[in-house]
């Protein structure tokens, strides 16, 4: 990360990190830190209430109304499988723009910005935890584990929702 | 988009445009009475659309539909000439003809293919019809539009497409025949009077797709015509895209100024045209001839000498023309002052005075997208005007303060950008129940059965989507109409009916909705078959006997088909049940009456647009939603004797004698229960499938309020039972119910349909909700 090479990158866009750099927004959900790649977020925002969706996975907390878009939002933990948040005042809304798709993730704080060179995320290790499968890649630095989001699988997919409307429905009517 | 992309996107719009005026030029010439003369003046519109429409498709290299209007076009000069006078079947032949060139224009513009049986099957007919009426049919037609026609794409290279485009000049002006006398009759003009053109276009023209050769041959199919050109701005080395002429142009016609001024219409941004009468009506013996203006016609010489190689013409400025018309100066002076240009005294003004300007109405092209922006933005300015007065509200500084004041008239102009920008997407009816008249006749000739179409109401405007998403629904009530509704033309006779069938179709506005009704004068509802039909289906108790109403309604059950015999046209299965909940999706309603042996009635009734909806605002366990008006038929607040439990949980009331089930809309979305005494609830009572009645409990009414309507699919994905999201004015979102989905999400699709809502003592749906 030391030696940054422009000339190799034509797509370079003035201000972005150099191609073998990426950012991470840092941010913690209960103990553990994770992380996702800056130019996901689209903004960070105080919890505010929700509308409860009829119907949703657990993990979905309802809708809010982000200046007149409809925008879900997405308990990062339960999603990951850890222990459902308790929303409060304290906690954030990550906006995250996967193409032109709005979801917001609910975490319990946010840390850092932080520049890592591409050649330090190494492959998730096979943990038995269920959240590996959410993680595209992992840095180990200063004894400190840090996981980097996969967010397109960490969305509520919406082949899953149709699974989860028939369950609803099957639940309904037994 | 490149800018060729956006060019075909343009001239497809414009097809649209054209062909609608065909049709409607069709619909004048067809009302008229058969004894009457044409009406020259529709004839020329109707010839123009196909003119314009042939013109652009050879631009963009459209063959096959050159090639068709060209037939067809070709049949309309004849008839514009007077050469021909369509009987029945011609006209029928006409206007299938314009079916098939509406049928290749989308085809052309889908890149899908098209009938091409019946264009050639209609293209013989065409034929036929001038080789039956008009042996006289001059050679010329084909010597002048073959080169001509040669289609000339935009876009190749420039020494090409030159010689294209120049090729026909030197070909047929100068000895262009006398029009004969029937040519030109317009009986309020008699008399030949002269004209002086002058047509000085831009550099561009031919970017644009035009071309002079055109115009010339319309003028000169108008009476006797004299042309000069003026090469004088001919640069030394010109580029053969760019147009450097500028044409005099000496016309003796029985047209009047505004039938030269039409012709030029389309070339009209891109030229100065200058046209001026030069002797006074009625003074036949005056030619072009006598006139001062008039050119030696001796310039086809370099002329022809352009046209071998533009570049070898050194610039003329000795020739007559560039003497007579300075170009450039002549250009620049015409367009301000309206015939400083001319030297025709007599008439100077008259040339710029023309009503049919007055008459155009000026529009423009927008992106819908564009619209549906402004529409989200002028959405989220009610919510916020909303959202303040709920915040001052709040606040305590209610009554009479500034603010209020001020709010309100806020409130105000915020309604009426909405209204205005709602306006927008607006747009008239006419061009679906054009596209609806060509439905008929194409089922009318399948089924063999002659109709008579009729519209009403074109003018009522309603939601382009809601336009888009009526093709789909009307096209199946219309054939089901013709097919189904009409009996045969014996049966018809029999029963002392004229033997053609009568559909009808009308749009109009009524009380903040629009509604279409789609009528035949056929034998109506047959309700023995229909119940018959019903029972052996097992939709219907084999031992009910249901009220007409009803009966009528089992039409729009799913599956249910009446017709003996399947024909190409319908009865495939999917029938009106499909209609029905395209209908609803759309937020409309719709019905069926009948009378035997007199017709059936198909109403549908719509919202003006998918941007807003007219919600009740309720609360079901704490959680605030918005229930669609045109759903709800009336409130109940219950007393505790009206309600009835069946089983556990499942409960029942009795409205005027029936037992209409309670839906717990608390349960329908999960929400935990609480359950409250029924005198402290309130049911909505809805209609749904087959005018089966639902009573959809709920914990209080909020409010009644327009709410603008927001995709949860956008960020999100589909709810079971919930239309869509809205923006209240405290800024929180709330779900919009979808009732018919709900009442089905919360019973299953297997279990409604045996449900008759006079079978009181079976056990209602409602029973599994209470899971």
């Amino acid at each position: 990360m030391s030696t940054p090479d422009l000339t190799h990158s034509p797509d370079h866009i003035p201000g972005a990190p150099p191609a073998d750099q990426r950012e991470l927004v840092t941010f913690r959900i209960g103990e553990q830190d994770f992380s996702m790649d800056i130019m996901l977020v689209r903004e960070i925002r105080g919890w505010s209430e929700a509308t409860v969706l009829p119907y949703a996975p657990r993990y979905v907390l309802g809708v809010i109304n982000l200046r007149g878009a409809v925008v879900p939002i997405i308990d990062l933990a339960a999603r990951l499988g850890l222990a459902p948040t308790e929303p409060g005042p304290r906690h954030v809304v990550i906006i995250v723009a996967d193409g032109s798709r709005l979801t917001g993730f609910l975490v319990s704080a946010v840390s850092d910005i932080l520049s890592v060179g591409t050649g330090e995320v190494q492959s998730v290790p096979s943990l038995n935890d269920m959240s590996a499968s959410f993680l595209s890649g992992v840095i180990t630095s200063k004894s400190r584990l840090l996981r980097i989001l996969d967010v397109a699988a960490a969305l509520p997919g919406r082949e899953e929702e149709a699974d989860m409307q028939v369950q609803a429905e099957a639940e309904c009517l037994n | 988009m490149s800018s060729l992309d956006e060019l075909r996107w343009t001239f497809f719009l414009e097809c649209a445009e054209l062909l609608e005026a065909l049709d409607d030029g069709f619909d004048q010439l067809s009302e008229a009475d058969p004894g009457d003369p044409l009406d020259l003046e529709e004839v020329n519109a109707v010839f123009r659309s196909v003119h314009s429409i042939k013109g652009g498709a050879a631009s963009f290299g459209l063959e096959e539909l050159v090639r068709f209007a060209h037939e067809f076009e070709t049949v309309l000069d004849a008839m514009r000439a007077g050469r021909l006078t369509p009987d029945r079947d011609d006209w029928r032949v006409l206007r299938q003809s314009g079916d098939v060139l509406a049928e290749l224009v989308a085809a052309a513009r889908d890149g899908v293919g098209h009938d091409a049986a019946r264009q050639a099957e209609i293209g013989r007919a065409l034929g036929a019809m001038i080789g039956a009426h008009s042996e006289a049919t001059p050679a010329l037609e084909d010597a002048t539009d073959a080169p001509i026609f040669a289609p000339t794409p935009i876009g190749l290279d420039g020494a090409e497409a030159g010689e294209a485009i120049f090729a026909p000049l030197a070909l047929d002006l100068d000895d262009a025949p006398m029009p004969s006398e029937t040519d030109i009759s317009d009986p309020e003009t008699p008399g030949l009077r002269l004209f002086e053109i002058r047509f000085a276009p831009q550099p561009s023209l031919f970017e644009n797709g035009h071309d002079p050769v055109h115009l010339f041959r319309e003028l000169s199919d108008m009476g006797r015509f004299e042309v000069t050109v003026d090469h004088s701005a001919l640069p030394d080395a010109p580029q053969p895209m760019r147009c450097y002429l500028n044409w005099r142009i000496a016309l003796e016609t029985r047209c009047d100024e505004e039938d030269i001024r039409e012709i030029f219409e389309f070339v009209d941004p891109l030229a100065d045209i200058a046209i001026s009468r030069v002797n006074a009506p009625g003074t036949d013996a005056a030619g072009p001839g006598a006139t001062s203006t008039r050119e030696e016609p001796g310039t086809p010489d370099p002329l022809d000498a352009l046209l071998v190689d533009p570049s070898a013409i050194p610039a003329a400025p000795s020739t007559p023309a560039a003497k007579a018309s300075p170009g450039p100066a002549q250009k620049q002076a015409s367009r301000p002052t309206h015939a400083a240009g001319s030297p025709a005294p007599q008439e100077p003004k008259a040339s710029q005075k023309t009503p049919s300007v007055q008459a155009r109405k000026s529009t423009v092209r927008v992106d819908l997208g564009l619209v549906d922006d402004l529409i989200n933005i002028v959405g989220e300015l009610v919510i916020n005007q909303s959202f303040l007065s709920q915040s001052i509200i709040d606040a305590g500084l209610s009554g009479r303060t500034q603010v209020s004041a001020g709010l309100d008239e806020f409130k105000n102009l915020a309604r009426q950008i909405q209204e205005g920008v709602m306006s927008i997407r607006a747009q008239s009816v006419k061009p679906l129940f054009q596209r609806m008249a060509r439905i008929v006749r194409e089922a009318s000739a399948v089924a063999g059965k002659p109709v008579r179409f009729e519209t009403s109401g074109e003018t009522t405007e309603v939601d382009t989507t809601v336009i888009e998403r009526l093709i789909d629904p009307l096209t199946h009530i219309l054939r089901n109409a013709v097919d189904h509704g009409l009996e045969s033309a014996e049966a018809r006779s029999a029963a002392g009916k004229p033997s053609e069938g009568a559909v009808r179709l009308s749009a109009d506005h009524r009380s903040g909705r629009v509604l279409i009704e789609i009528s035949d004068d056929g034998g109506g509802i047959n309700r023995p078959k229909v119940l018959a039909i019903a029972k052996e289906k097992g939709l219907v108790a084999p031992d009910a006997t249901p009220p007409d109403e009803e009966i009528d309604r089992l039409l729009f059950k799913p599956g249910f088909s009446t017709a003996d015999v399947v024909t190409d046209l319908s009865g495939r299965g999917v029938g009106m049940d499909v209609v029905r909940s395209a209908i609803q999706k759309l937020g409309g309603r719709i019905s069926i009456a009948s009378e035997p042996g007199r017709g059936t009635t198909i109403s549908i009734s719509l919202p003006l647009t998918l941007a807003v909806l007219e919600g009740m605002v309720v609360k079901v366990v704490g959680q605030t939603m918005v229930v669609p008006i045109n759903a709800i038929i009336e409130t109940l607040r219950p007393g505790p004797e009206d309600i009835e439990p069946l089983t556990e949980g499942a409960e029942v009331i009795r409205v005027r004698d029936q037992l209409v089930p309670i839906v717990d809309l608390g349960l329908v979305f999960g929400y935990p229960r609480t359950r409250k005494p029924a005198e402290e609830r309130v049911l909505l009572l809805v209609e749904t499938e087959q005018g089966r009645r639902w009573a959809l409990s709920v914990d209080e009414i909020r409010d009644q309020r327009q709410v603008v309507i927001k995709s949860l699919e956008e960020n999100y994905g589909r709810v079971p039972g919930v239309a869509a999201a809205t923006i209240l004015g405290d800024g929180r979102i709330a779900l919009i119910i979808d009732p018919e989905e709900a009442i089905r999400t919360a019973t299953g699709l297997d279990l409604i349909a045996n449900y008759p809502n006079s079978a009181a003592t079976k056990k209602p749906e409602a029973q599994h909700v209470d899971a």
